[in-house]
């Protein structure tokens, strides 16, 4: 009985996505849930900002989602000619954590699951502390898919690193791998498992989670699809990530919404990849933390391995 | 040996020989029947303890995503060093024609067999998603050394299988038409099937000669295979510890170390138990403790390599690694594994007093717990010290203990690799029967003579 009225509402969810698309609107009506139909045909709805809107009945649409079948290949091939980047400006970061928070909810994480984790950096003993998140490097060389015995995570073609949880069998071995402790294990039942039940998983958001598999960042590939940004690339109030095609040589402020040159941004400010000594050849880019807009307020509990 | 003339004394010989030999088949007490009933019991509880994880999630160990291997893995890699004795000693001593080694052989195959069959259970049992086992077959990846070590310890496990069976062809038809009175039917009704209706011909012995050589020349690759490509899990990632090209040997090395102590408890055992006194002898004990001294020699070669090469240069990973074995967290630990495990038999076993059978199934058996410890040293301490630092996680998982539902299903394995053992002495000789008598002087023509043709 409650399984259905989840069931349900799920349904409602996604009809709301379809009108949505029909608006064309930007991310306003994302997950609109059904509130009361009335007479005039017109029908209620509310938005994931928690907004109330009416929308002619007429326009309303099934929303377009795909078969599990379906979502696991589009999910490999990846959005065709897109090579995604991202670059962090660590001079903005002022550990808001907004950035967490927002993946976390996206991504059905529990509290110490991170997809993207804001670390407090020292780099040596007399250098000066600052932030930085770190969410998976998407490397173009990843030691995590070739390792992986069944083939549950792996590299499309837009750069992304996904990993298929219907898969995966729970060996850690990508763990184990990863230089840059970017994947998070299912050690239990997911968060809210209990409202995900019967909703289809979408590779390219790994939701529903499922106890006993790998999860790690995929850029919010779910959004990209969508010609969103990110999760935490969204969410952020300070400006710090930037987000773009490498294709297109264009990265978007998520804060400022400002679209510059993705290769003049990278050489103008030194921008560097992370240990990329160990030939990793990540997507993700850092700013150096000079000229920091925020004082660094934590405690020099670094440790740096 | 030579050859003994006289009939009567080669039958009397092979009638003593068959009757020592058999004894542990055929023997039932009171203490077989305590000693199946604590593994079966044990066993029973590890495996309950394996579907509370199951149901429950791999939470319900100590690890987590920073540590997220554990004791399982470190288990996993003792099971496979310890197997590696069965290449070692029916292998390439068998190959070297060195005589004393073959009594032990099957001692040897018993502890092979049942240690890489439990090195898969375990494999299994630390597995996120045991019931998607089948994927691996299905969307297997060449490209990552799980699928070359599920390959070789597979073929490892089917090739010690065929040194333990082949060789015992003889016995089981010798058991088949000897033994009728004293054993029950189906225990005959398994002879028989197994023996391959064999009947001692000149021909069948050529063959057995023929597999067996061919088999110990298989198991040599596939041997050094199964525990390069285990360090391999380790050495194909980037981490300080395991990032090292010599994990490979490192690893075989070791392997020879614990094997070889396995084999010296387990003959011990049998010499105690079955009253083999006249079978393991002395002499056994005595060179099998030369053999340990001299693989913790080589061992002790490897981990100077190991420790003093990046302890002298301390790059920062490498040394915050050094830094917590050689006087950490981990340091009790590990001095206590470097001295109980390496340098305590390297100098006890010099004299010849600590190669007496008593004194080195002892010291065998503190290298095998030592073996065991210096597994966990080489798993858990490398997860604890990532690259980037550990933040914004709770406390346990910065730091890795086993919980109980993990020493439970660890203490399992052991359990049911005592039982496979057990199981393999209560139903075969532990030694060659015809080989043993051959070597004694007895023709093949009295074996045959008393076979049902």
């Amino acid at each position: 009985m409650e399984r259905n009225t989840r069931r349900n509402f799920m349904k409602k969810l996604g009809a709301s996505m379809g009108v949505a698309g029909v608006l064309g609107s930007s991310g306003l009506f994302s997950s609109c849930a059904k509130v009361e139909t009335n007479t005039s045909g017109k029908i209620t709805l509310l938005t994931s900002d928690g907004e109330l809107v009416e929308v002619e009945k007429a326009l309303l649409k099934p929303a377009d989602i795909p078969s599990l079948p379906e979502n696991q290949k589009r999910g490999r091939l990846g959005l065709s000619g897109r090579s995604w980047v991202m670059v962090i400006d660590l001079s903005k970061c002022r550990n808001a954590r907004e950035c967490m928070k927002a993946c976390q909810n996206h991504h059905q994480l529990r509290p110490e699951q991170h997809h993207i984790n804001v670390l407090q950096m020292q780099d040596a003993e007399h250098t000066a502390p600052y932030y930085m998140p770190k969410p998976c490097q998407q490397c173009d060389n990843p030691p995590c898919t070739k390792v992986c015995p069944v083939n549950a995570t792996f590299k499309r073609d837009d750069g992304i690193v996904l990993i298929d949880n219907e898969r995966c069998i729970g060996c850690r071995f990508c763990i184990a791998a990863c230089p840059y402790s970017a994947r998070v294990f299912n050690w239990f039942e997911p968060r809210d498992a209990e409202k995900y039940e019967g909703v289809t998983y979408n590779i390219e958001a790994n939701v529903p989670q499922k106890k006993g598999t790998i999860s790690k960042c995929l850029f919010s590939a779910d959004r990209l699809r969508d010609s969103k940004l990110p999760s935490c690339v969204s969410a952020c109030p300070n400006g710090v990530y930037w987000f773009g095609d490498r294709n297109e040589d264009a990265v978007t402020n998520g804060t400022t919404k400002e679209t510059v040159s993705f290769s003049e941004l990278i050489e103008k400010n030194a921008a560097y990849t992370l240990m990329e000594e160990l030939g990793t050849k990540p997507r993700v880019y850092y700013l150096p933390p000079k000229d920091r807009a925020f004082p660094f307020q934590g405690q020099n509990n670094t440790h740096h391995s | 040996m030579d050859k003994i003339e006289s009939a009567a004394e080669s039958r009397k010989l092979l009638n003593k020989i068959t009757f020592d030999l058999t004894r542990s088949i055929v023997k039932k007490d009171e203490l077989t029947r305590f000693w199946f009933f604590i593994l079966i019991m044990f066993a029973g509880v590890g495996l309950w303890g394996w579907t509370i994880q199951f149901s429950t999630g791999l939470g319900v160990t100590g690890m987590r995503d920073y540590v997220s291997w554990g004791m399982y893995i470190a288990n996993f890699v003792f099971f496979v060093a310890v197997s590696l004795i069965g290449f070692l000693i029916s292998s390439a001593l068998h190959l070297l024609k060195i005589n004393w080694a073959k009594p032990v052989s099957r001692v040897a195959e018993q502890v092979a067999i049942a240690a890489v069959a439990l090195a898969g259970v375990i494999i299994i049992m630390d597995m996120g998603r045991p019931d998607r086992f089948l994927n691996i077959f299905l969307h297997g990846r060449f490209a990552s050394p799980i699928i070359w070590d599920v390959t070789v310890i597979t073929t490892y496990l089917v090739i010690s299988l065929l040194l333990f069976y082949i060789p015992l062809i003889p016995d089981l038809a010798l058991m088949r038409d000897r033994m009728g009175k004293e054993l029950p039917k189906w225990q005959i009704k398994l002879y028989t099937v197994l023996a391959l209706g064999w009947k001692g011909k000149a021909e069948q012995y050529k063959i057995i000669y023929h597999t067996l050589r061919i088999l110990m020349l298989l198991i040599i690759p596939v041997g050094l295979s199964i525990h390069t490509v285990t360090s391999w899990l380790f050495a194909a990632t980037l981490r300080p510890g395991w990032d090292t090209s010599i994990l490979g040997p490192y690893f075989v090395a070791g392997a020879f170390v614990a094997g070889t102590a396995a084999v010296i408890v387990v003959m011990y055992i049998y010499r105690l138990r079955y009253n083999l006194k006249d079978y393991f002898q002395d002499l056994h004990f005595n060179y099998m403790g030369k053999l340990l001294v001299f693989v913790c020699l080589v061992y002790l070669y490897f981990n100077i390599n190991e420790y003093l090469v990046p302890g002298y240069k301390m790059k920062l990973a490498d040394g915050i690694h050094l830094t917590e074995l050689f006087k950490g967290n981990h340091s009790g630990m590990f001095w206590i594994v470097q001295l109980t495990g390496l340098l305590l038999p390297i100098v006890l076993l010099l004299f010849p007093y600590f190669r007496k059978p008593l004194p080195i199934a002892i010291i065998s058996l503190i290298v095998m717990i030592s073996a065991w410890f210096k597994r966990y040293l080489i798993v858990i301490p490398t997860l604890e010290h990532p690259f980037l630092p550990v933040q914004n996680v709770p406390v346990n998982f910065q730091n890795y203990s086993p919980t109980s539902t993990e020493i439970m299903i660890t203490i399992f394995s052991f359990v049911a690799a005592f039982l496979i053992i057990s199981v393999l002495a209560k139903l075969f000789p532990v030694i060659a029967i015809w080989e043993y008598a051959e070597d004694q002087g007895i023709d093949k023509k009295y074996l045959t003579e008393n076979l049902k043709n």
